[in-house]
């Protein structure tokens, strides 16, 4: 793979898996701090080992059943369609028509809830604490796993893609030790932006690329080969930053009112 | 069947989210973008205009939900 191909999977897979990871935090956080950290960790290590057989299967079935060009399509497709909704809230955050997400607006609902919740006890875990923990971890995990599946089996470097993530999970994990609450500094919403533009951008590149499937069976090929790649990013840009002005409304949305 | 079904709407969710018009636009476009090349359009072509079509799409699902 060329350098620019390498540092674009790893860049995409690095920012988005920080991204989620940083939700991931959050989650751990407030249930760690008011139903207690045992069973917040447990939740994690029950997230971790389920990724981690859900990595294994769905790794082994993209890589074994399909061939290159099919690959290069599914996998395109998913990931423009996936990169899409996350421009699709970028544009809507940046224009005002969506509330820009507040990780710790998240944190104090999510610590509200959990001091309010029962303090029913199974295995000797706070349950409560434990399925929180465990069901936020895997959720936002499997959004890493997708793009890391996804994105390195396209671009046929999974262990530049795994180490990008892992790397991202680590860094996270030891800024949160330090800091100890969530970490609302992260320009999340810019990262967002980001992401959603490179996979935007990957996703149309391969998408077009695995048609050639359905015609002859080999990959189409973009004009100029992988230099397309920039052009295509810069026409997801100016259509990203024409939509924002374009449906920027005379008020905008007021916090709370959003999803991920 | 209930862990089939909810497994069903946990892949919608997580794949076509909270717009499923932007997934019919990215289907509709790479299938014009099939037919262009069973046609008989040049790849150099098709790519560019696969990848327009795409963009169009995007953009008129944006515009319906912000109207």
């Amino acid at each position: 793979m060329a350098h620019s191909g390498l540092w674009g999977l790893v860049t995409t897979t690095f920012v988005a898996s920080f991204v989620e990871f940083v939700e991931a935090l959050t989650i751990v956080l407030a249930m760690g701090l008011t139903r207690g950290w045992r069973s917040a960790l447990a939740g994690v290590a029950a997230a971790v080992a389920g990724l981690a057989a859900f990595t294994v299967a769905a790794g082994y079935a993209l890589a074994t059943w399909l061939p290159r060009s099919v690959l290069q399509f599914a996998v395109g497709t998913l990931l423009l369609i996936f990169g899409l909704q996350w421009l699709r809230k970028a544009i809507f955050r940046s224009s005002g028509l969506k509330a820009q997400h507040d990780e710790d607006a998240e944190f104090r609902a999510r610590t509200a809830t959990a001091r309010l919740a029962g303090g029913q006890r199974r295995l000797g875990l706070d349950w409560f604490g434990f399925v929180v923990s465990a069901k936020g971890v895997f959720l936002e995990g499997v959004e890493v796993v997708f793009i890391v599946l996804t994105f390195g089996l396209a671009a046929g470097d999974v262990p530049a893609a795994t180490v990008a993530a892992v790397s991202a999970g680590l860094l996270v994990v030891a800024v949160g030790l330090v800091a100890s609450r969530p970490l609302t500094r992260v320009p999340e919403n810019t990262l967002k932006y980001g992401v959603g533009l490179l996979l935007a951008t990957y996703g149309t590149f391969w998408a077009v690329e695995g048609l050639g499937a359905w015609h002859g069976g080999g990959s189409l090929s973009w004009p100029g080969g992988d230099w397309a790649l920039p052009a295509i990013l810069a026409g997801w840009v100016t259509l990203s930053r024409v939509a924002v002005a374009g449906f920027r409304p005379a008020r905008p949305a007021v916090a709370g009112q959003e999803g991920q | 069947m209930r862990f089939l079904g909810a497994f069903g709407r946990f892949w919608y969710d997580f794949v076509i989210g909270d717009d499923w018009k932007i997934a019919a636009a990215v289907v509709a476009a790479l299938t014009l973008g099939a037919i262009a090349l069973a046609a008989g359009l040049p790849a150099g072509a098709a790519a560019p205009l696969t990848g327009a079509l795409v963009a169009a799409g995007f953009l008129g699902a944006l515009w319906v939900d912000a109207r």
